[in-house]
C-alpha cells in the first residue's frame, strides 16, 4: 500500500518545508529557553563546585552567601578550622557590581579570596591562561566571559586591578562572570565609604562624648579605627577530611559557634529552588506559551490541508477507503510537520545557543522531551483535522 | 460468482419523518444486465442523485430489493454488513468531475483502489496499466492529474472505475465538462469496457448528445422511473 501522507507531502512539499521551518524557529526558541533554564541551574552548580568547599558556614539564620547577604567574623574560620573533621577552612566574600573595565564596566562577581593560593577554598581550581594571584593586593584573576586580557585593568571601587589569570565558566548564579581579588581588597570593596562619609562619621564620633572622653584620650582613636576598618566576611568555605560526612561535621558548628551551615545538597537547593525559582517559573510559562502556539500553528496547518482535500477524501471514503487510513493519512502529515519543525528547531537552537550571552546549556535529555512534546502536540493538533475528516459523507463526492 | 447485473425491485427512499416526510424515491424497478450500458436521465430535483447513492450504496433505502450479480444488498430494511467493502470492490464510480487525488500519479490513482483492497502494488500498477492500454492513456501513466487534458482525466477516472472490475459502474454525468467529441469518446470507451468486462453500466446524464447512444433508458420524475427503449445509436 502506497503511503498516502508521503505522496501528499512530496506533492506539496513547499508547503511543509516553510511551515516546517516557521514551526521550527518555533520549537527553537523553545528549546534555547529550556537551555537557558538548565544553563542557570549548571551556573549554580559551578559555582558551587567552583568554590571547592563541602560546607558553607554563614551568618545565623540566613541563606548566604549566595541568596541572601551573610555577614560573619573573620576570625571565625579558625575556631571552624579546629573542628573534628575538618581539613580546611577559609574566610570569603561575594559581591556582584559593576566593574569598570576601560570606558566600560562589566556585571561580574567579585570574589575574595584567602591567602593561600590554589587549592584553598574559594581559590580558582585551574586557569585557561596566566597564572593566579601572588600579590596580597591589586591582582585579580577574571573570567574569560567578562572579556578581559591578560594585562587588563579592572577597576573595582576606586582601586585598579591588573588582570593576571584567566578562568573559563566561573560565574555566578546569574551567569555574571567571577573576578578573584584578594580577600583583604575585596574586604574593602565591601565595606569602604567614601572619603566625605568617613570624614562625616569621625565628626559624629568626635562629637559624642561617650567616646570621645579626656581622660581615656586611645578611646577615639580605637573606635574611629574600628569605624574604618572591616573584619567581616560573607562566608566560611569548609572541606572536609575523608571518611567525615558532612551533617556530623555541620552539627557541632551550628551548636556551638551559633552558626548556619549548609552542605552542598543544602545549597544546591538554595540556589536551584529559591534563587532561581522565579526565572524558572517564568521560562516555564514561556514554554507552556510557546507549546500553546506551536500546537495552533500545527493544528491550522493540518486543518487547512484537510479542508483543502474534503473533495479527494469524499471521493477516497466513496472508493472504499478506511477511515483509519485517511486518520492516519492526516495523523502522519501532523507528524511529519512536527518532525520537520524539530529538527530545524533543534539545528536553531545549537547554533544559536552560543551567541547568548548567558550560559544555554542543551541537553539530551531536553532534546528527548521536545521531540516526545513537538510529537504530542502534533497528534492533538491533528485530532480537529482528522474529526473533520472522518466526518466527510462520501456521498459528497456524488454531488 | 456469476454476472447478472444489477437488479433493484420497488426501491423506496424517504427522507424526514411526520410531517416533513418526503418521499424521494417510489417503488423504482430497474435492471441493468451484465455488458449493458443505460441511461437515466431526469430534470433537477427528479431523484436522480438519490437514485444513484443507493444504487452506490452511500445512502439506505428505506424499502425495497437490490440485489448485485447473486448478493442481495438490501432487502426490506435488511443491508450488507461492509457496504464500505461493497463499495470498494463490487462498484465502480465515474464522477462528472474526474476528482482525481492530486498528489498520486495517474497509475497510482488507478492501482489505489486495489491495493486498498490488499492486492500487491505492482499487480495492482500492472493491472492500472493494462487500462491505460485499452483506454488509450497508457503514455500518460506518470503524469499528476494537473499534467494531464480534460479528457486525459476522464479516461483515468474511468480506468479507476473499471480497475477492480466491478459488476456496475455508476457514472455521474461523466460527459459533462467535455465537448461533444471527447464526450462521445467516453460513451464509446464505457461501451467497450461494459462488453469487454461484463459490466453493467448506469450512465446519469443531462447531455442531449448522448441520450441516442443507449439501447435503454430510464426517466425519473418525482421518484418514479419508468423505462423506456433508446435509439442505441453509434455503437453496433
Amino acid at each position: 500500500m502506497i503511503s498516502l501522507a508521503g505522496r501528499d507531502i512530496l506533492h506539496a512539499w513547499g508547503k511543509f518545508v516553510f511551515t516546517g521551518i516557521g514551526l521550527g524557529l518555533l520549537i527553537g526558541v523553545t528549546l534555547t529557553m529550556a537551555g537557558v533554564y538548565r544553563g542557570m541551574v549548571d551556573d549554580g552548580k559551578v559555582l558551587l563546585d567552583n568554590s571547592g568547599a563541602d560546607l558553607w558556614v554563614v551568618q545565623k539564620d540566613t541563606l548566604g552567601p549566595y541568596a541572601e547577604s551573610s555577614s560573619v567574623p573573620d576570625d571565625l574560620w579558625r575556631s571552624i578550622r579546629a573542628m573534628p573533621g575538618v581539613a580546611q577552612a577559609a574566610n570569603v566574600t561575594y559581591l556582584t557590581m559593576q566593574v569598570g573595565r576601560g570606558d566600560e564596566d562589566v556585571r561580574a562577581m567579585v570574589v575574595g579570596v584567602a591567602a593561600g593560593g590554589p587549592g584553598v577554598p574559594g581559590w580558582p581550581p585551574q586557569l585557561v591562561a596566566g597564572r593566579q594571584i601572588t600579590r596580597g593586593h591589586y591582582e585579580a584573576v577574571a573570567d574569560a566571559a567578562a572579556g578581559v586580557r591578560l594585562g587588563d585593568v579592572l577597576k573595582i571601587r576606586r582601586n585598579r586591578y591588573t588582570v593576571v589569570g584567566l578562568t573559563r565558566r566561573m560565574v555566578s548564579s546569574a551567569g555574571d562572570p567571577m573576578v578573584f581579588i584578594p580577600l583583604k581588597d575585596a574586604q574593602e570593596a565591601q565595606f569602604l565609604k567614601d572619603n566625605d562619609a568617613i570624614l562625616m562619621q569621625r565628626r559624629r564620633t568626635e562629637a559624642n562624648p561617650a567616646f570621645n572622653r579626656p581622660a581615656v584620650p586611645d578611646l577615639l582613636d580605637a573606635v574611629i579605627a574600628s569605624q574604618t576598618s572591616n573584619s567581616h566576611v560573607n562566608a566560611v568555605l569548609v572541606r572536609l577530611r575523608p571518611g567525615f560526612a558532612p551533617q556530623e561535621v555541620a552539627d557541632p558548628i551550628r551548636l556551638w559557634l551559633r552558626l548556619t551551615v549548609y552542605d552542598r545538597a543544602q545549597m544546591e537547593g538554595i540556589l536551584v529552588g529559591k534563587l532561581i525559582a522565579t526565572s524558572a517559573r517564568q521560562i516555564g510559562m514561556f514554554l507552556v506559551i510557546l507549546a500553546l502556539v506551536s500546537a495552533a500553528i500545527v493544528a491550522f496547518l493540518i486543518y487547512t490541508l484537510t479542508m483543502d482535500k474534503i473533495r479527494e477524501i469524499a471521493v477516497l471514503k466513496l472508493i472504499g477507503t478506511r477511515n483509519r487510513t485517511i486518520a492516519s493519512m492526516i495523523l502522519q502529515q501532523a507528524l511529519v510537520l512536527g518532525l520537520i519543525g524539530f529538527v530545524v528547531g533543534k539545528i536553531t537552537a545549537t547554533f544559536a545557543a552560543p551567541l547568548f550571552p548567558k550560559y544555554v546549556l542543551l541537553v539530551p535529555f531536553d532534546t528527548a522531551m521536545g521531540l516526545l512534546a513537538v510529537m504530542a502536540i502534533c497528534v492533538l493538533s491533528s485530532v480537529v483535522a482528522i474529526r473533520v475528516a472522518l466526518r466527510v459523507d462520501p456521498a459528497q463526492a456524488i454531488g | 460468482m456469476k454476472r447478472q447485473g444489477i437488479r433493484i425491485e420497488r426501491l423506496s427512499k424517504r427522507y424526514g419523518a411526520g410531517d416533513t416526510a418526503f418521499l424521494a424515491l417510489k417503488d423504482v424497478n430497474m435492471h441493468v444486465a451484465p455488458g449493458e450500458v443505460v441511461g437515466l436521465i431526469g430534470p433537477s430535483g427528479s431523484g436522480k442523485s438519490t437514485l444513484l447513492k443507493c444504487l452506490g450504496a452511500v445512502i439506505d433505502p428505506t424499502s425495497g430489493r437490490m440485489t448485485l450479480d447473486e448478493q442481495v444488498i438490501y432487502d426490506d430494511g435488511w443491508k450488507v454488513r461492509d457496504l464500505r467493502a461493497l463499495r470498494r470492490d463490487r462498484i465502480g464510480f465515474v464522477f462528472q468531475a474526474p476528482y482525481l487525488i492530486p498528489f498520486l500519479d495517474a497509475t497510482d490513482n488507478v492501482a489505489l483502489l486495489p491495493m486498498l483492497a490488499g492486492m500487491p502494488n505492482d499487480e495492482a500498477r500492472r493491472r492500472a496499466l493494462e487500462l491505460f492500454t485499452a483506454l488509450d492513456v497508457q503514455h500518460r501513466a506518470k503524469a499528476m492529474p494537473s499534467q494531464l487534458s480534460g479528457g486525459e482525466q476522464q479516461r483515468v477516472a474511468i480506468a479507476r472505475g473499471l480497475v477492480n472490475r466491478p459488476p456496475v459502474i455508476l457514472a455521474d454525468e461523466p460527459t459533462a465538462p467535455l465537448d461533444s467529441q471527447r464526450a462521445m469518446a467516453v460513451i464509446r470507451i464505457l461501451n467497450d469496457m461494459a462488453r469487454r468486462l461484463e459490466t453493467a453500466v448506469i450512465v446519469v446524464t443531462h447531455d442531449e448528445k448522448i441520450i441516442p447512444t443507449f439501447k435503454r433508458i430510464y426517466h425519473i420524475r418525482d421518484g418514479v422511473t419508468h423505462e423506456e427503449a433508446g435509439e442505441g445509436r453509434g455503437f453496433e
